[in-house]
């Protein structure tokens, strides 16, 4: 009992931080998928959401900022997609690669500039930031609620996709993008809904995280939006369970590791097992199998 | 056509690149008002003659990054100095002091740039930085040039180590971190310790170092993070699973903010120890209405011990928005203020001495300067150029109000 209650903590933080990492890791497999774009702006639009949020509750109740964060977010990744990358639909892909790095830092200098630098306290929302006793061992309601939320938004998504017209239609972009242009299938709304429907899993994952670990900076989203991508290659980019389960192994083993005192490891762990990964199975854990890449 | 336009963007683009660097080069020059002779020299090692009756100090410290809140408070500190004492006499004639701003945004590799910048723009001396790193990595510009600088509260020793330009007004880490260590002992009768340090920092790995020395390092368990950490529940857990009475984390208070949120979530149980990055505004209200953590710092200056200088500061942040943001959003004086107010005064008192403007003679006179400031008398010793000092404030963080108690004033015996 004494060794649960004493190493409980790390796993709930492993799943917790797990769970947080899929919901950003999803955005980013969806939009390769689909448009063959590692879309790197994807980690600041996770931060923006932060920041909104830290502005939006200054001067407005919790539960009228939390759904105008989630509309704003899904708002400036439509608007990104639109302005960023759709011009450059027939360029070729490094140029869109160019631009999506150019709204990363386009977004983050811009938060810079905002924010003067310094670190923003994100807000307590009430009941989730709340803390709670599990088996003993304490820690925020949000870190249970992360994974549940998680799994339960990953169910509604693979629904849409295998059930819904415009699941079809991402299926048949993803899989031929000429063909199902051919086919009448609109692509531009097509690609529009991905990144509404990523930047939607971005600004949810962005209040799970920053009720976790309160403090936002420009660079906040560049660290887990590197580990949620190493998450989604890992699981085999473009596959969405596969997105998950690497963004989950990746929270808890890095926990894991800081757990056994090699703390200094961490991170160097996260991309060691990418590189592992990468020249044991080029194309991840999920990347042959699956055949529904979106 | 194609080839044409895109030959006119690229004329552009070089177009702006070039009034750019014009506008920032242009106001140098033209502030040195009635010293139009020599403008031609701006960039050479000649400011006596160009800056006419300005005298310019640079201020060497982090805006953003890391760092930031911490620096720019520091800077607030100088600013005010600058609004109370706007002049200074040198040599028989009244000079306009003038701050120069450069900001290393808290980063090592960005930092000897940030130092060029001050150089090219012809101070005589140079106050900071916030963050013993930064002011490590820029040593080099400053000795190179010949400009003194003057660390305002960079507290690892290698600063002034082993060079004569580099001074320093406040205490060093060996001496903060003993009296940390002693102070866990007699206060908390710690048995054992638990220390995280940022890796790569050397402010935090250096205090922790010295801290352990001092504590003994055997019954100390020794972390690090990456940069980049925003996750610290593992380290919570690590501190509560081995056994420690007493959590030592000097880091940035960005880190800390997040370390402090995740120790009262945990409820860690054991007192939290700092340096004088943690006195702070940022900490104190991560801590407020956190009944569970216990929080402690090491510091310069406690508020209420000068009284005019804490009314005039206050006074000086209320009166415009920018400083107040700066500040943290309120008008609780941060050791570091006091500490840049009088790094400001220690340097025009050098200036004086020197009788000119030439950075060679201010670093010629600054060894002898003798100072009574806000937080105490500051003298410079004659191995490295540091303050002697040997009374740290002790603070305690009231999680209630959101304020610093002050506990005691702990030297080392």
């Amino acid at each position: 009992m004494d060794f649960v209650h004493a190493n409980l903590p790390y796993l709930l933080s492993g799943i917790s931080v797990g769970g947080q990492y899929a919901l950003i890791a999803i955005g980013y497999t969806m939009v390769y998928g689909i448009l063959r774009l590692i879309n790197f702006a994807h980690g600041d639009v996770f931060m923006v959401a932060g920041l909104i949020m830290v502005y939006l509750s200054a001067s407005l109740p919790i539960y009228i900022a939390i759904p105008l964060v989630i509309v704003l977010t899904v708002a400036l990744g439509f608007v990104i997609e639109k302005v960023a990358y759709q011009p450059l639909r027939s360029a070729p892909r490094m140029s869109v690669m160019i631009s999506a790095i150019g709204v990363s830092y386009l977004l983050q200098n811009l938060a810079l500039y905002i924010t003067g630098g310094l670190n923003q306290n994100y807000p307590a929302i009430p009941w989730i930031s709340d803390s709670v006793d599990v088996f003993g061992a304490t820690t925020k309601r949000v870190t249970l609620i992360t994974p549940v939320l998680t799994i339960v938004l990953v169910l509604v998504l693979v629904q849409l996709i295998n059930h819904t017209k415009i699941g079809m239609a991402m299926r048949a972009v993803s899989k031929d993008f000429e063909t199902s242009r051919l086919m009448g299938i609109r692509i531009n709304s097509v690609i529009s809904t991905t990144f509404i429907i990523g930047s939607f899993l971005a600004a949810v994952g962005s209040l799970l995280y920053f009720s976790n670990y309160p403090g936002v900076t420009p660079t906040a989203g560049a660290m887990p939006g590197l580990k949620a991508f190493v998450a989604a290659v890992f699981g085999g980019i473009g596959s969405i369970p596969g997105a998950v389960i690497g963004a989950f192994l990746i929270g808890i083993c890095e926990n894991i590791i800081k757990g056994l005192g090699l703390t200094t490891f961490s991170d160097a762990f996260t991309f060691v097992l990418l590189i592992v990964i990468l020249v044991a199975k080029p194309t991840g854990l999920f990347g042959e199998k699956a055949t529904d890449k979106v | 056509m194609k080839k044409v336009l895109c030959f006119t963007l690229a004329l552009v683009m070089a177009l702006c690149c070039l009034t750019a660097c014009g506008g920032t080069g242009t106001p140098a020059p033209s502030d040195g008002s009635a010293a139009s002779p020599a403008e031609g020299g701006s960039e050479s090692a000649a400011p006596e003659e160009v800056s006419g009756d300005v005298v310019k100090i640079g201020v060497f410290e982090p805006a953003s990054g890391d760092n930031g809140a911490g620096g720019k408070q520091e800077i607030l500190g100088m600013q005010y100095a600058n609004a109370v004492q706007p002049t200074v006499e040198i040599g028989g004639k009244t000079y306009q002091v003038e701050l120069v701003y450069a900001d290393n945004q808290s980063s090592n590799d960005k930092a000897p740039s940030a130092a060029q910048t001050l150089i090219s723009s012809g101070v005589s001396v140079v106050l900071g930085s916030y963050g013993s790193g930064v002011s490590i990595a820029a040593s080099d510009i400053f000795g190179d040039a010949g400009v003194p600088a003057i660390g305002v509260t960079c507290t690892n020793p290698q600063v002034t180590a082993g060079n004569s330009h580099y001074f320093r007004i406040c205490f060093l880490d060996p001496f903060q971190g003993t009296v940390l260590a002693n102070f866990a002992k007699e206060n908390f009768s710690a048995t054992k310790a638990y220390c995280l340090a940022k890796l790569g920092d050397d402010y935090s790995v250096g205090l922790c170092n010295y801290f352990m020395e001092a504590f003994g390092k055997e019954n100390c368990v020794y972390e690090t993070f990456p940069e980049g950490t925003s996750d610290y529940s593992a380290y919570v857990t690590n501190a509560k699973n081995s056994g420690c009475n007493v959590f030592f984390a000097p880091v940035s208070t960005e880190a800390a903010a997040l370390i402090i949120d995740q120790a009262a979530a945990q409820d860690l149980g054991m007192p939290m120890l700092a340096g004088d990055t943690w006195d702070s505004n940022v900490i104190t209200a991560a801590a407020q209405g956190k009944s569970n953590v216990e929080l402690y710092v090491t510091t310069f200056y406690q508020e209420g011990g000068n009284e005019a200088f804490d009314s005039g500061i206050k006074e000086f942040i209320n009166s415009d928005p920018t400083h107040l943001a700066n500040n943290g959003g309120n008008d609780m004086i941060a050791a570091v203020s006091a500490m840049g107010y009088d790094a400001y005064f220690v340097a025009l008192e050098a200036l004086k001495a020197a009788g000119s403007t030439a950075p060679a003679d201010v670093m010629a006179a600054l060894p002898s300067v003798q100072y009574e400031g806000v937080s105490g008398a500051i003298a410079f010793d004659d191995v490295n150029g540091d303050a002697i000092r040997d009374a740290a404030y002790v603070k305690k963080c009231n999680t209630e109000s959101g304020a610093w108690d002050f506990v005691a004033v702990q030297g080392i015996k």
